[in-house]
């Protein structure tokens, strides 16, 4: 086996590729046969590290260097300061967001420094497409201890030892539900990985595909092996390219080691995994819309019970779990389930990985331990809020879930808290907002999503989630009348008790939270015919401040509507009856003259 | 005496590969998304008569096959222009001014979210997230992501995809 001396990690994940990562790998990988250094050094492609507001992310060992943001044109500084002479390029390193101090180290970054990453062990650290690397990291091992010295009751109940819940949604116990499947009889059983990630601001199910997919592959065999399943399916977005590339190369690859297929490791269980491609439809997270959709048809969920435990997949007992849900398992067999129980909560045990979105300082994916504080993810870890503005809200799992305000942000994370506050964990998409973001017209974004993927067959959701929608948009228009508030809350009742599935359940959660904690917003846009944040531009009326003012004429050029008139060097003025509040004359405004409200 | 082999047109280049993907999922389960989906793939869109085709192979009634099709986003019964702008409008994006983004896509070609040029250069869509949030605002141009964008490069940008 070759030896290198030093290996240079760039990462291959989406958001790194979209900043150029894959130039930058060129260009290092040439500029060390320039320099004669190909022998020595060498050139990793990896998944995400979950930093993507820092990318490209170039990281190089021994030394663990974090470099972010780097461009072509830095390469060749950065092969012969750091690989040759051994000297860090400074300017690089990542600036500590208010300290403006660098940090060369990866370990260091207050980024990195409070997660703990199970889920996401392997991702970034790792080649994917290479399996020997993901073995070198005893991947697969926790298989082997499964079917070579435990019975398929026994990985049942070591799951049910762990606590591990539902990473996709709901929470369920993972252990229970492979208890169902496995207790269902008959000789045809299928095991479904849901990697059908559709939560708008979610993508750690898209990082662990692209960035580790053994995991996922190993999670999904111990899972066959306890239910007693021959055959498996994933079924991943087609939005996600680069993670049905990543799986396929592994498949093959598990399938040529003897790991996957037939015989696996030579006990004599075997099982095959396919790939299906989701045509586009957010309610195919449903499972049992999902198992219709690898079926073949509309993608519609059905009354449950009968629970695809029973009657799934082509109606044989079936068990789904999400992504990061089977990228967990292989960690509870390696190191025994009272040591992954240790991390959490009484009733949330061990890590989850959170999205980190919208307006904070560090975006990107950060796995914690349950139970810590948001307070801590959002100020710690994600650096706090964009251009020191004031935090308003959280949203925490995508259009089911709520937004938390200020005064909940010390409440320990996990399941159970999230439901009490009126949100939920959904698959962790973490979206932070501040004094400028509207909370009638975040929930008004959330029900127009939710309204345009109902899949139409239940008529509370179908309906429901229409008329919900008429009445926020009728609020952001200016139009709204205080019994909408009752009618709302009313209807969302009424939606959340009768929907037949999951999406329509928990569509009414945006507005009954944001009720709950900014009623006063709703009611200043029904009332006073006001938006606090200055977002619902009915509700807007933009002014110049004639003290602010120096005529330099900027806005009047960029009005579209010829709104703004007034002569050089001297205040100018909008009229109202003329403008269409388009906001181009706030952002030319050098001199801050133009305000709304 | 039958004439139609004799007036046949020759298959298209199109047809041969339809066929090919036929044979390879003949008598599977579950096969019809992967058969629209690789006739898409073929076709770019899936034209009436392909469809009375798969219906013919498959043996699926064509009422079920128009039920599937209109029900996911992913198919088109409709050309689509040789490049897809895809705006991710997610709550990430959504709440970093993608709305805004959207509108210079519209001021640059001369489409709004739906439409085809006439030219068939470019089809326009919002979609709900790309999953690249941590460089919102974000679209997508065919399998190209670009993320951290702002109003005014938005033209240049598509100018490149001809």
């Amino acid at each position: 086996m070759q030896l290198f001396r030093a290996h240079v990690l760039v990462c291959g994940g989406t958001g790194c590729v979209s900043s150029g990562s894959k130039k930058i790998q060129e260009a290092i990988t040439d500029e060390l046969v320039k320099q004669k250094l190909d022998k020595e050094v060498k050139v990793v492609e990896t998944g995400c590290h979950g930093f993507c507001e820092m990318g490209p992310i170039v990281i190089v060992y021994p030394e663990g260097t974090f470099y972010c943001r780097v461009q072509v044109e830095d390469v060749s500084e950065l092969v012969s300061e750091h690989l040759v002479k051994g000297r860090t390029v400074q300017r690089l390193l990542f600036k500590a967001p208010v300290t403006e101090e660098q940090v060369p180290s990866y370990r260091d970054i207050a980024f990195y420094a409070k997660q703990q990453r199970v889920a996401l062990r392997n991702c970034g650290h790792i080649d994917p497409e290479h399996i020997q690397e993901y073995i070198a990291r005893d991947g697969y091992e926790g298989l082997a201890k499964a079917l070579t010295s435990m019975t398929p009751e026994q990985v049942v109940e070591e799951m049910k030892k762990s606590g591990l819940r539902g990473r996709g949604g709901g929470g369920f116990p993972t252990g229970l539900k492979w208890g169902f499947a496995a207790k269902s009889p008959g000789p045809k059983k299928y095991i479904i990985c849901n990697a059908d990630e559709g939560d708008p601001g979610a993508f750690m199910d898209r990082s662990v595909l692209e960035g580790d997919p053994h995991s996922v592959l190993e999670g999904m065999l111990i899972g066959a092996y306890a239910i007693g399943a021959d055959e498996g399916y994933i079924y991943v977005r087609a939005e996600y390219p680069l993670a049905i590339k990543r799986l396929r190369v592994a498949i093959a690859q598990a399938e040529e080691l003897g790991l996957l297929g037939d015989n696996i490791m030579g006990t004599g269980f075997s099982c095959r995994l396919n790939i299906k491609e989701g045509a586009g439809a957010f309610v195919c997270g449903e499972e049992t819309a999902l198992m219709a959709s690898i079926e073949g048809s509309r993608g519609m969920p059905n009354p449950r019970p009968p629970f695809p435990a029973v009657k799934g997949l082509w109606a044989k007992p079936s068990n789904i779990n999400n992504v990061e849900t089977y990228a967990n398992v292989p960690v509870i067999f390696l190191h025994g389930a009272e040591k992954f129980a240790s991390v959490g909560t009484e009733n949330s045990k061990g890590t989850k990985v959170f999205a980190l979105t919208g307006k904070l300082r560090n975006t990107g994916l950060a796995e914690v331990p349950m139970g810590i504080s948001l307070r801590e993810i959002i100020f710690d870890i994600g650096g706090g809020i964009m251009d020191d503005k004031k935090f308003k809200a959280v949203q925490i799992g995508g259009p089911s879930g709520g937004c938390i305000p200020e005064q909940h942000l010390d409440t320990p994370v996990d399941y159970d808290s999230l439901i009490a506050l009126g949100a939920m964990m959904g698959s962790g998409g973490l979206v932070v907002m501040d004094e400028t973001s509207c909370m009638v017209d975040v929930a008004r974004f959330f029900l127009n999503f939710t309204q345009k993927e109902s899949c139409g067959k239940c008529t509370p959701c179908r309906e429901g989630t229409k008329r919900m929608l008429e009445i926020l948009q009728k609020i952001c228009d200016g139009n709204g009348v205080p019994e909408d508030i009752t009618t709302l809350e009313r209807l969302g009742g009424v939606v959340k008790n009768t929907a037949l599935c999951g999406l329509g359940q928990t569509a009414p959660n945006p507005i009954l939270a944001t009720l709950r904690y900014f009623r006063h917003e709703y009611e200043a846009h029904i009332n006073d015919k006001k938006c606090p944040a200055g977002v619902c531009s009915a509700l807007l009326e933009y002014k110049i401040v004639a003290d602010n003012c120096k005529g330099c004429g900027a806005c009047a050029r960029v009005c579209p509507v010829g709104a703004i008139t007034g002569e050089k060097k001297e205040p100018h003025e909008i009229d109202t009856s003329k403008c269409i509040k388009c906001g181009s004359c706030i952002e030319k405004c050098k001199f801050d003259a133009i305000v709304k409200g | 005496m039958c004439q139609c082999a004799s007036d046949a047109e020759p298959k298209t280049k199109e047809a041969v590969e339809l066929d090919k993907v036929l044979a390879k999922y003949a008598g599977k389960k579950g096969a019809l998304i992967p058969v629209l989906q690789a006739a898409q793939d073929i076709y770019g869109y899936l034209p009436a008569e392909v469809l009375k085709e798969i219906s013919a192979q498959l043996k699926i009634p064509l009422s079920k096959i128009y039920g599937v099709v209109t029900f996911y986003a992913q198919f088109h019964l409709n050309p689509r222009g040789r490049n897809i702008i895809r705006v991710c409008l997610g709550t990430a994006c959504h709440v970093r001014g993608g709305a805004k983004i959207s509108e210079a896509v519209t001021k640059a070609v001369g489409i709004k979210d739906g439409e085809t040029t006439e030219d068939l250069r470019y089809t326009f869509e919002s979609v709900a997230c790309l999953g690249a949030c941590g460089l919102a605002p974000v679209m997508m141009v065919n399998d190209d992501t670009h993320g951290r964008l702002t109003p005014d490069i938005v033209a240049d940008l598509l100018e490149r995809y001809k």
